[in-house]
C-alpha cells in the first residue's frame, strides 16, 4: 500500500473515528456514509471510546508477506461498547490466557513495516482493559 | 428477481471438461485454460461459440497478467470472439457462469464457453497469502494482517463457542472430502484421512488445522453452453440443463458481516434459485459446496437451508454428507482435497455436477441423481452464485 493510502485513514487508524446515523442513531465503524441499518446518508463523525470485547480471536501461524517478522501474531473480531464490530490484533497480552468475552481497550501501535527503508505503518490494536472496573 | 419460466429456451450443457488439480510446474496458464477448453469443445466439436467468459482470481497478482478473456479465447482458436475476465475471488467460476446464462438466455447469444483457471504455484507462500488478503477489506482487514484464512478462524472460533460443539466438530467435512477424492483421478489428494490425522495436524490460524483448509492448486475447467433448441442432431450424452442461476453480494469484511455465523450471499443465492427452479432442498440429489475451509461447508449446508442455525456441523458427524447419504456434498473430493483452484472452482464444481446428473461420474456416482446444485463463494462470502441444474 502507498502512503496516501494510510495516510487518509489516519482519523480511523490513530482515533478510532467512525459515523453516527442522524436518521437512526446506529453508530458505524468503520464510517460507509451510508447507515448499513436504515440506508439513508450517515455522514457525522463519531469519536469511538476504544472500548470492546473479544468477539472471536485466532492465532496467524503462517502470515502474508509484509507481516512475516510479526508472525506469530494474534486477531480478533472486537465488539465495540458502541455496538459495531471491529477487526485489528491483540498486544500487550503477556501470559494472559484469551477467551471469548475478555475486555479490551485500543492502543496504537506499528502494523507493519516494510523493509529498513521502507514505511512504518501504525494503527490500533486493542489490549486487555489494565483495570476493569 | 428473475423467473426463468418466462423465457422460452433452457440453457444446456453441451460439454465439460477440466485438468487434474495440482502443481502443474510445466504448464502456463493459458496451457492449463486451453487444456480443459479442448476437453469441453471435444464434447460437441461443430459448435463453435460465440462468447467467452473467463473467470480468474489471482493472475494479475502472481502471473502478471490482466485481460486473460481476450488472452485465453486468442490462444484457444478463437480469434474475434467477444471475451471478458471475469473476477469475484473464489465465486468468479460461477459469476461467468451465471454472465453465460445471461447472454443466451436473453437471446443475444446462442452459445457460449465459460473457462475457469487459476495459476497459484509459481509463487511461495508468503506472496500468495498476500495477494489472497486482497480478497479481503484492504483497508480494515488485510493491513492488520488478515488473510481469508484468518476470517474463516475467526468464524470457526465462534462457531465451535455459541453452539458449543466439540473441538473436532467440523472434522466429518474433511474426512468425507478425502474418502471422495480418493476415486477421483483428478484430483490432488487422492487419499484417506482419518480422524487421528485431523487431531494430529499442526494449527495454520487455530482452530484452524491444516485439515480444515483446502491446498490452493493449479487447474482449469470448462463449460460449453447453448440454448436448446440448438443442439446438435449427434449430441448423444444426457441433456443437462441449467435450471437456476443466481448471485448474491454483501460487504468484504467479516466486522461488517451483521451475523458473522451466517454467510448472507449464500442464503440469498440459494433461496433465489430454489424458487426459480421451483424445488425445496430436499429435492437436491447433491450439492457441490464452497469447503474452502470446514467451517465454510457447515455454514453453506445451513445457509442452503439443509440444516438449522448451529447445526450444520452435525451432518458431517452424521454421515449425511456421504455419497449414500441424504445430501452428499464434495462428492469428487471437493475443494479440501480434489484441491482449491481459486477463480476456477465454481466451474470445476459444476462439471462435476454435471457428470454427475450425466450418471458418468464413474466410482463417484450418487445413486438417481436428477437435481443437483453448486455454490461458490468468494472469500468467506463476500459474493456467492448458485446454480442448480437437472436432467
Amino acid at each position: 500500500m502507498e502512503i496516501s493510502q494510510h495516510w487518509r485513514l489516519k482519523q480511523q487508524r490513530y482515533g478510532l473515528v467512525g459515523e453516527v446515523c442522524p436518521h437512526c442513531e446506529v453508530k458505524i465503524f468503520p464510517p460507509r456514509d451510508i447507515c448499513p441499518d436504515c440506508g439513508k446518508d450517515a455522514k457525522t463523525l463519531y469519536q469511538f471510546s476504544g472500548h470492546g470485547e473479544v468477539y472471536s480471536y485466532s492465532t496467524v501461524h503462517q502470515a502474508p508477506a509484509g507481516h512475516e517478522e510479526n508472525a506469530p501474531y494474534t486477531v480478533a473480531l472486537i465488539r465495540l461498547d458502541e455496538g459495531p464490530m471491529v477487526s485489528a490484533q491483540l498486544t500487550d497480552l503477556g501470559d494472559r490466557a484469551l477467551e471469548i468475552g475478555m475486555p479490551v481497550e485500543m492502543v496504537t501501535r506499528k502494523l507493519r513495516s516494510e523493509g529498513e527503508r521502507g514505511m512504518l505503518v501504525y494503527g490500533y490494536k486493542f489490549r486487555p482493559v489494565l483495570n476493569p472496573a | 428477481m428473475t423467473n426463468n419460466k418466462n423465457f422460452s429456451h433452457d440453457i444446456v450443457i453441451l460439454g465439460v471438461g477440466m485438468t487434474p488439480v495440482g502443481e502443474h510446474w510445466d504448464l502456463s496458464i493459458r496451457e492449463l485454460a486451453l487444456e480443459a477448453i479442448a476437453a469441453a469443445r471435444s464434447e460437441a466439436p461443430d459448435v463453435l461459440p460465440e462468447a467467452f467468459y473467463a473467470a480468474n482470481m489471482l493472475a494479475p497478482a502472481l502471473s502478471g497478467q490482466s485481460q486473460l478473456g481476450a488472452l485465453l479465447a486468442d490462444f484457444a482458436g478463437l480469434r474475434g470472439i467477444e471475451a471478458m475476465s471475469i473476477e469475484s475471488a473464489g465465486a468468479s467460476g460461477g459469476l461467468a457462469l451465471r454472465q453465460a446464462f445471461l447472454g443466451i438466455k436473453s437471446g443475444l447469444l446462442k452459445s457460449a464457453l465459460v473457462v475457469g483457471v487459476e495459476k497459484v504455484t509459481d509463487r511461495v507462500g508468503p506472496q500468495v497469502d498476500a495477494a489472497l488478503a486482497t480478497m479481503t477489506d484492504a483497508d480494515y482487514e488485510a493491513v492488520q494482517g488478515i488473510t481469508p484464512t484468518t476470517q474463516a478462524a475467526l468464524m470457526m472460533r465462534r462457531y465451535l463457542h455459541e453452539y458449543d460443539a466439540p473441538d473436532d466438530a467440523l472434522a466429518g467435512f474433511s474426512i468425507n472430502a478425502h474418502a471422495n477424492a480418493v476415486s477421483n483421478p483428478l484430483a490432488m489428494f487422492k487419499r484417506a484421512i482419518k480422524i487421528e490425522q485431523y487431531k494430529k495436524s499442526p494449527m495454520v490460524s487455530d482452530p484452524i488445522n491444516m485439515f480444515d483448509a483446502a491446498p490452493l492448486a493449479d487447474g482449469a475447467a470448462a463449460i460449453l453452453l447453448t440454448r436448446s433448441d440448438s443442439v446438435p442432431a449427434d449430441f448423444n450424452k444426457p441433456l443437462v440443463k441449467i435450471i437456476a442461476s443466481a448471485v448474491s453480494s454483501n460487504a468484504l469484511a467479516l466486522h461488517d458481516q451483521p451475523d458473522p455465523l451466517v454467510i448472507s450471499t449464500a442464503e440469498a443465492s440459494a433461496k433465489s434459485a430454489y424458487r426459480q427452479a421451483d424445488v425445496q432442498p430436499e429435492d437436491i440429489d447433491l450439492f457441490e459446496l464452497h469447503d474452502q475451509f470446514t467451517i465454510l461447508s457447515a455454514l453453506s449446508l445451513e445457509a442452503a437451508g439443509f440444516a438449522q442455525k448451529g447445526e450444520g456441523w452435525k451432518l458431517a458427524a452424521d454421515g449425511a454428507i456421504h455419497r449414500e447419504g441424504r445430501i452428499p456434498i464434495c462428492t469428487f473430493g471437493g475443494s479440501k482435497a480434489r484441491g482449491e483452484t481459486g477463480g476456477s472452482t465454481g466451474v470445476t464444481q459444476v462439471v462435476e455436477v454435471v457428470r454427475q446428473l450425466q450418471g458418468l461420474a464413474g466410482e463417484n456416482q450418487v445413486k438417481n441423481a436428477k437435481i443437483g446444485m453448486a455454490q461458490c463463494l468468494g472469500g468467506i462470502g463476500a459474493t456467492a452464485a448458485t446454480h442448480i441444474l437437472a436432467v
